[in-house]
C-alpha cells in the first residue's frame, strides 16, 4: 500500500454571510490520496468544488470558516494551527493552490521572474538573485517552457503560456499536493492538452507526489486522474475509479453528468444527451434527506426524509443512494435503450 | 431532418482585413459558404482563426472589405440604420458571455418588451405583452414573476443565458448565431442550453449557426462542419466525415487535441 500523502476526515466548512446565515459548502467530506495518485473532482458549478480545495489548504479567511473535521498532509494534522504558521510552513512546501483564473491575476507590472522571486524569498531571506535565476530557469527547462518567459511580462505571453507559468510558479517549492482548479479551461484545446500534459509530467517527474485537479469537464479527468469523486450540494455522492466512474456509474446524479459528455468520437451522435433538470439546492437551508432527491428521476417517498451516509464498497468505491447498486443497474439499462436516437 | 433545399444565406469571397500596410491582418480570407433553411451549422476553428470575425460579418457588426452576402437570393442590404434593423428581425444571435450580453441599467421586462416590439408587438395591451413574456419564460423553464422588475445583474449565470434564448424564443428570427453558447456553463447545463435550442429550431424552424471551439458540440449536434484556420475554411461536410474521417492535417490535429474517452488519448503530440 502506497504512502497516504494527503488525508481528510469528515471536512466541514462554511460561509457565513452578511445576514449572518451559515451555508455549509463543503460538508463532512473526507478523501485520502496516496503517493503518485491523481484525484479529480467533479461536478456542476456551485456544488461546492472550488470551496473544497479552498478548504484543502487549511488556511482560511473570512467569509469562509472551518468548523469541523481534520487534514492531515504528510502525517501532519494541520487543521488548527496559526494561520501564520499555515501559510510559511504549509502553503507552497506541502500543498499548493492554483486558483480558477489564476493566470488573469499576475500582476501586469512584473516580469515573471519577479514572481519566483517573491515566492522563493518568503521563505528563504538571504537566496541571491542569481541562485533564483537559476533555480527558476533549471525548472523552467524541466517543464519544457523557454528560459525567455522568465524575462517577460505577463501582458507578452499568450493565455496557454501564461498558465503554464502559473503552473511552474506553484510548485516552484516542490510541495506535495497540488491543487489545480479549472486549470484549463478558458483555453482552447491546443492549450489544453499542453497544461495538462505539464501536469502529468509534474507527476512524472516527481516535482509533486499528489495531484487533485477539479473540472467539470469530464473526458479531461478521466485522461489524468487516477480515482474521480462526484461532488453534489457540498458532499461526496460518489466515489470510484476514473474508469468505472464514466463507465459504470452508480448515483443517479453521476450518471446524468457522465450522460451529458460530448467527445467527438463515432457513436456519440446515437445516443441522446441526459441533460438534468433543475438546480442545485440552495445550500442556505438544505434538504433534510437526500441533496438531490428534487432533481432526481427515481425519487422514492423515503429520499425526502432520510440522509444517507457513503455507502462503501468494494473496491474503494463508494455513493450515496437509497437504492441498492443491483437495482440502480437494472435501472439505467432500461433507460440506455430508450435514450437511444 | 429539418433542412430545406432553400438557400438562406450564403457568402461569396467573404473577407475582412484589419488595418493597414504594416499591421495590415487578414482575417478572413476569401471564405465563400452557402447555408441551407434548416440546417445545423457549425463553424470550428482555434482561437485566432477568424470564426468570430465571420460571426460578426455575418451579423453585420462590422463591413465587409470585400465579397458580398446573400440573404435569401437577394445582396444583403443594410446601408441604412432601418434597413439593418429588418436584417436583425431575421437574424439574431447568442453570445458567449451572458453576463456582458445584456444592458446593465435595463430591467429584464424592458429586455423582453424590446424583442416584442421588434416583432411589431408595440401596441398590444399590457396583458397580451405580458402573457407573451411569460410564455417565452415558460420556454426556457424560468417564471416570469419571479424575473419582472429585476436587473440583470440580479440573475444567476445560467438564467441569463436561458434569459437570452427566451429572447430568440419572443423574435423568432430566420437565423441564428450562437457564438460559443456553452463555454461559460459547466457539462450539466450546456446538455439543458443544447436541448432548448434544439427545441426552439424545431418549433420556429430556424437555422442554426455554431460558432464554437468544442469539437465534440458541432459533431453532436450539426448538419455540417466548416473548419476554419487562418481566415480559411480548409475542410467543410457532413460531421461524420470530417470528423472520423478528416482529410487535412490541420483538423486531424486539431481533433487529436480534443480529450477522448473510447480510444487513447495520445498527449506526446504537443
Amino acid at each position: 500500500m502506497a504512502e497516504v500523502v494527503l488525508e481528510v476526515n469528515e471536512l466541514t466548512t462554511k460561509y457565513i454571510t452578511r445576514y449572518d446565515e451559515s451555508v455549509y459548502a463543503v460538508d463532512h467530506v473526507s478523501l485520502k490520496v496516496e503517493e503518485g495518485k491523481s484525484l479529480g473532482i467533479a461536478g456542476e458549478s456551485g456544488c461546492g468544488k472550488s470551496t473544497l480545495a479552498l478548504s484543502l489548504m487549511g488556511y482560511y479567511f473570512p467569509p469562509l470558516h472551518y468548523t469541523s473535521g481534520e487534514i492531515i498532509i504528510n502525517g501532519r494534522n494541520i487543521t488548527g494551527m496559526d494561520p501564520d504558521d499555515v501559510r510559511k510552513s504549509i502553503l507552497g512546501t506541502e500543498i499548493a493552490y492554483i486558483p480558477q483564473a489564476a493566470m488573469n491575476a499576475l500582476n501586469p507590472t512584473r516580469k515573471v521572474i519577479n514572481f519566483i522571486e517573491d515566492v522563493l524569498q518568503a521563505h528563504d531571506f538571504f537566496l541571491t538573485k542569481k541562485d533564483i535565476y537559476d533555480r527558476a530557469r533549471q525548472l523552467f527547462e524541466r517543464l519544457g517552457l523557454p528560459e525567455e518567459v522568465l524575462q517577460k511580462y505577463p501582458v507578452e505571453l499568450s493565455g496557454g503560456m501564461k498558465q503554464r507559468t502559473v503552473i511552474a510558479l506553484s510548485v516552484i517549492l516542490y510541495p506535495s499536493v497540488l491543487i489545480a482548479d479549472e486549470p484549463s479551461s478558458a483555453l482552447d484545446v491546443t492549450s489544453q492538452k499542453m497544461v495538462i500534459k505539464m501536469l502529468k509530467n509534474l507527476m512524472e517527474y516527481n516535482l509533486i507526489h499528489s495531484l487533485i485537479f477539479i473540472t467539470h469537464e469530464l473526458p479531461l479527468l478521466y485522461n489524468v486522474t487516477d480515482e474521480i469523486m462526484v461532488m453534489y450540494a457540498g458532499q461526496i455522492v460518489e466515489r470510484a475509479k476514473a474508469k468505472e466512474a464514466v463507465f459504470d456509474p452508480l448515483h443517479p446524479y453521476a450518471k446524468g453528468l457522465m450522460g451529458s459528455i460530448i467527445v467527438p468520437e463515432s457513436g456519440l451522435r446515437d445516443v441522446k444527451l441526459t441533460a438534468i433538470p433543475g438546480v442545485p439546492p440552495n445550500l442556505k437551508n438544505p434538504p433534510s434527506g437526500c441533496r438531490f432527491a428534487e432533481r432526481c428521476k427515481y425519487v422514492m417517498p423515503e429520499c425526502m426524509t432520510t440522509n444517507l451516509p457513503l455507502r462503501e464498497l468494494e473496491n474503494n468505491r463508494a455513493y450515496r443512494c437509497i437504492l441498492p447498486e443491483k437495482d440502480l443497474r437494472e435501472y439505467y439499462k432500461k433507460e440506455a435503450a430508450q435514450y437511444a436516437r | 431532418m429539418l433542412a430545406e433545399n432553400t438557400q438562406i444565406l450564403s457568402g461569396e469571397g467573404v473577407t475582412k482585413i484589419f488595418g493597414f500596410g504594416g499591421q495590415r491582418t487578414l482575417a478572413v480570407d476569401h471564405v465563400d459558404f452557402s447555408f441551407q433553411k434548416g440546417e445545423i451549422i457549425s463553424i470550428v476553428g482555434e482561437s485566432g482563426s477568424g470564426k468570430t470575425t465571420l460571426a460578426k460579418l455575418i451579423l453585420g457588426l462590422i463591413n465587409l472589405t470585400e465579397g458580398e452576402i446573400y440573404f435569401q437570393g437577394n445582396k444583403r442590404d443594410i446601408s441604412s440604420n432601418k434597413k439593418r434593423q429588418e436584417y436583425w428581425k431575421n437574424t439574431q444571435a447568442i453570445f458567449q458571455d451572458p453576463f456582458s450580453s445584456f444592458n446593465t441599467f435595463h430591467k429584464v421586462d424592458a429586455v423582453l418588451l424590446d424583442c416584442i416590439r421588434m416583432r411589431g408587438g408595440g401596441k398590444l395591451p399590457r396583458e397580451k405583452k405580458v402573457e407573451l413574456m411569460s410564455e417565452a419564460c415558460s420556454f426556457v423553464s424560468l417564471k416570469f414573476e419571479e424575473l419582472t422588475n429585476k436587473y440583470p445583474f440580479e440573475l444567476s449565470g445560467g438564467q441569463m443565458q436561458r434569459l437570452m434564448i427566451a429572447r430568440i424564443f419572443l423574435l423568432k428570427p430566420k437565423i441564428l448565431l450562437a457564438d460559443e453558447p456553452t463555454s461559460m456553463v459547466d457539462a450539466c447545463s450546456r446538455a439543458t442550453i443544447l436541448d432548448y435550442l434544439m427545441d426552439l429550431r424545431r418549433e420556429i424552424g430556424m437555422t442554426l449557426i455554431f460558432i464554437t471551439h468544442d469539437i465534440g458540440l458541432a459533431y453532436y449536434v450539426s448538419d455540417t462542419i466548416y473548419i476554419m484556420e487562418r481566415g480559411r475554411f480548409v475542410e467543410s461536410g457532413p460531421p461524420d466525415q470530417v470528423i472520423l474521417h478528416p482529410r487535412e492535417p490541420y483538423t486531424r490535429r486539431l481533433i487529436s487535441d480534443v480529450p477522448k474517452i473510447y480510444e487513447e488519448w495520445d498527449l506526446s503530440t504537443v
